[in-house]
């Protein structure tokens, strides 16, 4: 047989439940790929007649994984259509979290959710310890840093101890992996370096985890932040609260610059031939929508951290500024009835569930001429775009912000790599790599201007606003980036209720299906060109799929089971005032 | 969506949930000897890894002390009394012969996300020495076929053995399609019917999986429901909370391995050892209560003086857990503790009935005798001369006065 067709489900280590369809020739490259993503639960229809403050708690559970993103669109929806500022301390202690949450995520994806893409345990077992300090340190000073690990004894442990794991037999949750498959070109020491920095980010991201907890009161899914601002006003007063946050951030900093970026150079430049043929590169269209307020002028004029903006067909020279009354979303190839290319909120959702296609030796395909996901196709001015960290440094860079084309071009340079080693699978695992880098270190300079400001006497926290009269009518929206991407929540409210609810998520953009015209989703996009070195184990597939760090709960929300109309929501461009 | 006359009226004149955790020498005498005949036997079988606690202790560079300290503060938290921390100790070493699977179903992996802050055990030992742990989506290093055949094969290694964990809501419209797994396209439903059937005892965590959580409030668009809806003729424990507390879990695990058992539970499942406490009778911010100290809009005075959060929204008086004496992440912080209050995130709809910014003594209720629409406060207000009704009226009361007023009913 020519072609195969390969069906993965569950696709593992990510957020939520996806499926991966691909067919293969008979060399065993990628010539078709189909995303689907398989659970869905109807949160925006959920929030509809709720009180609009209440709306970032259930909001939050839209994902337990960027807790706290979700969280904190849906309240600055609020905002937005209250027309409040928040002060100045809210927002910095709003951007502490988020920072961590990036910190926190970016490092528990590479290791704990990507890394057995590229390292493989059993190889590792072979290593020598002593050789792989000098490997380490070969890789950590590529910038400039000593490894985070220098002791081969720490190198020796790790073996003893997962060799005595492996003995025992029941590998559990490593059990009936693709050890020993051809995909994995890392060497026994190199191996070792990516699985003692798995297990040493095991236990860092439980410290980092606590970063959100000082300021937010729990992890996963704080509880601080309030329409009008935060609550946490006792733990900012708190100057051993601030340090703690502080010695946790650096140990963050200090993984991120010893082991996280070393083991991306590493693996970047183990696999540099298949980034430069640009394997997993994808639509080649990259959207930010910015985020991180550097100042405190209101949401949508404040200066940004990440820059928004749209880079077309992988050309650094143009950047065009974001109109999101060009966003529209299209349900050809989704579990949806209804009329397709329009925008989110003047269309009409109906479910239509129309199941798997044929069904053979017990399993079920997807009718991919048909509907085959319960994710929209989401199009920007009728084009297909991926969104994500890679989309942040790209627009950063291509706005030529400063600070953002430091990074990346001290990362490439470094790297002794070329720009366009960014457009591949590689590329979206370094450029969150590279963006961890630069959140530790400007995360340093906000929790020292968070001290100095509380030390200065500002203890504000809340903006007081007149609730029944700002709720009578308005509507606003959220839009900025979460760690997979950009991020919006649309709200409208009448009468002190909410009475319409839309969020469009980074996963969406990702992982949808096809559109109107055929033309594929970024995952889909992304996998076409992998060569599988064995078809029975995909690995080449996983490990682009999970460049994009998939979180499905998030992408699958919008629907009205009863098939009601959402009703029409009017939006007005970024920057623009929408409140009614 | 908010709440009926005969709920808040039942929330505001309940008497304290707090357990008897005294249950008298003869009690704890018999389950002493039951325990040890327990982990005799489990010693006495195969280990699914063999590990010696103490080397582990000391790869964590903690010493024998710090770790003994932690196996009191466990008993505790199991509430037995303290001649059971050796047995707690050795339930430990042995807790690997108790295989775990954990499935998600229609969830936000939020559960997931805590067990991965699990401090103690910390979670590398979790994952590879302290638990065995077969199954988990969201780590798993396996995909598809890989991944589904992993799973069966664990399950008939462990028929009748091991404990199902399950993450995550169970959607039931639409002939349950609203979610499937696996490369055959099984429903949730389907999924968890055959997970559970071998199962020593399932576990539910966090809200979703207890109770339909999220995807069950108002107005249940999926249909979504928990486990214990689903899942008869076996042993259910229900961990609530949003997410779960990964001390809990860890304290449901190890009561298991001490007595073969699953702890005693309370009328929804929930194991009183952990929510045998109202929030309210163990927070921090009590005595503030009773001075009829609040903080009246965020940010105010009050709220820079750690006042009680009752009038913006707080639900501790109305839920039973343990976080205001374990807290979150390694004791950092809370929701009380950040100034935000709780919102109810372990009871049955919560969403429905607690998770609002305003007290329940601010939501609109009809008073049991019929009339208008009025709050809580007025409520109970009007009730105040006939009999002394609880919370509601209590925060209400102290401001009245002005000062510390009568000790409420819940007292």
């Amino acid at each position: 047989m020519a072609q195969k067709h390969l069906v993965i489900d569950p696709i593992t280590r990510i957020e939520g439940h996806l499926r991966i369809e691909a067919i293969i020739d008979e060399n065993n490259v990628v010539t078709d790929a189909y995303s689907s993503s398989t659970m869905f639960r109807g949160i925006e229809e959920i929030l509809k007649g709720r009180d609009p403050r209440d709306c970032g708690l259930l909001a939050m559970r839209i994902c337990g994984v960027c807790t706290g993103t979700h969280y904190q669109r849906s309240i600055e929806a609020v905002e937005h259509a209250f027309n409040i500022t928040i002060p100045k301390n809210a927002r910095l202690v709003r951007n502490l979290i988020q920072g961590a949450l990036y910190l926190h995520d970016h490092i528990v994806h590479f290791y704990h959710l990507h890394a057995l893409d590229w390292v493989d345990i059993t190889e590792a077992l072979k290593a020598d310890p002593k050789a792989t300090v000098a490997e380490a340190q070969k890789w950590a000073s590529v910038s400039g840093h000593r490894p985070w690990n220098a002791n081969e004894d720490v190198y020796a442990a790790v073996q003893e101890r997962v060799t005595k794991y492996v003995k025992q037999g029941r590998l559990g949750i490593f059990g009936n992996a693709y050890w020993g498959s051809k995909g994995f070109k890392l060497t026994p020491e190199q191996n070792l370096i990516g699985l003692s920095h798995y297990l040493d980010a095991l236990e860092l991201q439980r410290d980092l985890a606590k970063m959100m907890a000082i300021f937010g009161g729990k992890n996963p899914h704080p509880q601080s932040f309030v329409v009008g601002g935060v609550t946490c006003v006792q733990d900012i007063k708190n100057p051993a609260r601030i340090a703690e946050f502080k010695q946790i951030l650096k140990r963050g900093q200090k993984f991120t610059k010893e082991a996280y970026l070393p083991d991306v150079y590493m693996a970047g430049t183990m696999y540099a031939d298949e980034a430069l043929e640009g394997i997993g590169g994808g639509i080649g269209n990259y959207m930010s929508y910015g985020d991180f307020r550097l100042d405190d002028t209101s949401f949508y004029e404040s200066a940004k951290l990440f820059p928004s903006g749209i880079v077309k067909n992988r050309d650094l020279s143009k950047v065009f500024d974001i109109d999101q009354t060009k966003i529209t979303e299209d349900v050809t190839h989704s579990w949806y009835e209804g009329a397709t290319n329009l925008h989110p909120f003047d269309g009409v959702t109906k479910p239509n569930y129309t199941g798997f296609g044929k069904k053979e030796d017990n399993v079920a395909y997807l009718d991919t001429t048909k509907k085959y996901s319960w994710i929209k196709s989401p199009l920007y001015n009728d084009e297909r775009m991926e969104v994500g960290p890679l989309a942040r440094m790209i627009v950063g860079v291509a706005r030529g912000d400063e600070r953002i084309s430091k990074y990346v071009t001290t990362f490439l340079k470094n790297g002794n790599l070329p720009t366009k080693v960014l457009f591949s699978t590689v590329g979206r695992t370094a450029a969150r790599a590279i963006e961890t880098e630069l959140m530790a270190d400007v995360m340093m300079e906000w929790v020292d201007e968070l001290a100095s400001n509380v030390a200065h006497g500002d203890l504000s926290t809340w903006t007081e606003f007149n609730f029944d009269n700002v709720s009578k009518e308005a509507q606003g929206y959220g839009m900025a980036e979460a760690p997979r991407g950009g991020l919006g929540h649309w709200i409208k409210i009448k009468d002190g209720k909410v009475v319409n609810y839309q969020a469009v998520v980074p996963s969406t953009w990702n992982a949808a299906p096809r559109d109107y015209k055929g033309r594929m989703g970024a995952y889909e996009s992304s996998l076409v060109g992998t060569k599988v070195a064995n078809p029975d184990q995909p690995l080449e597939i996983l490990r682009t799929v999970h460049s994009f760090d998939p979180c499905i709960a998030c992408a699958v929300h919008i629907i009205d089971t009863n098939g009601k109309e959402l009703g029409v929501y009017k939006v007005d461009p970024i920057g623009g005032t929408s409140r009614a | 969506m908010i709440d009926s006359t005969q709920m808040v009226k039942k929330v505001f004149t309940q008497k304290s949930g707090r357990v008897e955790t005294n249950k008298g020498e003869v009690y704890y005498n018999t389950l002493f000897a039951k325990a040890k005949q327990r982990l005799k036997t489990l010693r006495a079988q195969e280990p699914l890894k063999d590990i010696d606690m103490m080397d582990i202790i000391d790869s964590e560079g903690i010493n024998r002390r710090d770790f003994m300290k932690w196996v009191s503060a466990t008993t505790a938290t199991l509430m037995l009394p303290p001649m059971f921390a050796p047995l707690v100790a050795e339930a430990t070493e042995l807790m690997n012969r108790v295989p775990v699977i954990w499935i998600e179903l229609q969830d936000c992996a939020g559960n997931s996300e805590a067990l991965l802050r699990s401090s103690a055990p910390t979670v590398d030992d979790l994952l590879f020495d302290v638990l065995s742990l077969e199954f988990h989506e969201t780590l798993q290093a396996c995909a598809g076929f890989d991944a589904d055949k992993q799973l069966e094969e664990a399950v008939e290694h462990f028929k009748g053995k091991y404990l199902l964990f399950v993450e995550g809501a169970i959607p039931m419209g639409m002939n349950g399609q609203y979610g499937t797994i696996g490369a055959s396209g099984e429903t949730f439903h389907e999924h968890l019917m055959r997970m559970s059937k071998d199962a020593a005892a399932v576990v539910a965590v966090g809200t979703c999986a207890t109770f339909g959580g999220i995807p069950a409030a108002a107005p249940n668009p999926t249909g979504a429901v928990g486990v214990m809806d689903l899942v008869k003729g076996k042993p259910v424990v229900n961990i609530p909370a949003c997410p779960a507390n990964p001390a809990n879990m860890v304290g449901v695990i190890l009561h298991f391995v001490l007595t073969g058992q699953i702890p005693e539970l309370d009328s929804l499942l929930r194991p009183k050892f952990a929510f045998g406490y109202r929030i309210h009778d163990n927070c921090e911010r009590r005595a503030h209560f009773d001075a009829g100290e609040f903080v009246e809009e965020w940010g105010d005075e009050g709220a820079k003086n750690n006042f009680c959060l009752y009038k913006v929204g707080c639900k501790g008086p109305m839920t039973f857990n343990n976080c205001s004496i374990v807290r979150y992440n390694e004791g950092t912080n809370w929701p009380i503790g950040v100034g935000r209050g709780c919102i109810g995130c372990s009871e049955p709809d919560f969403w429905d009935k607690y998770a609002y910014e305003r007290p329940m003594a601010n939501a609109k209720i009809k008073a049991p005798t019929g009339g208008v629409e009025k709050t809580v406060d007025e409520f109970g207000l009007g009730l105040l001369t006939a009999t002394a009704v609880g919370i509601g009226v209590h925060a209400v009361a102290s401001i009245v006065a002005g000062k510390k007023s009568n000790e409420g009913e819940e007292k």
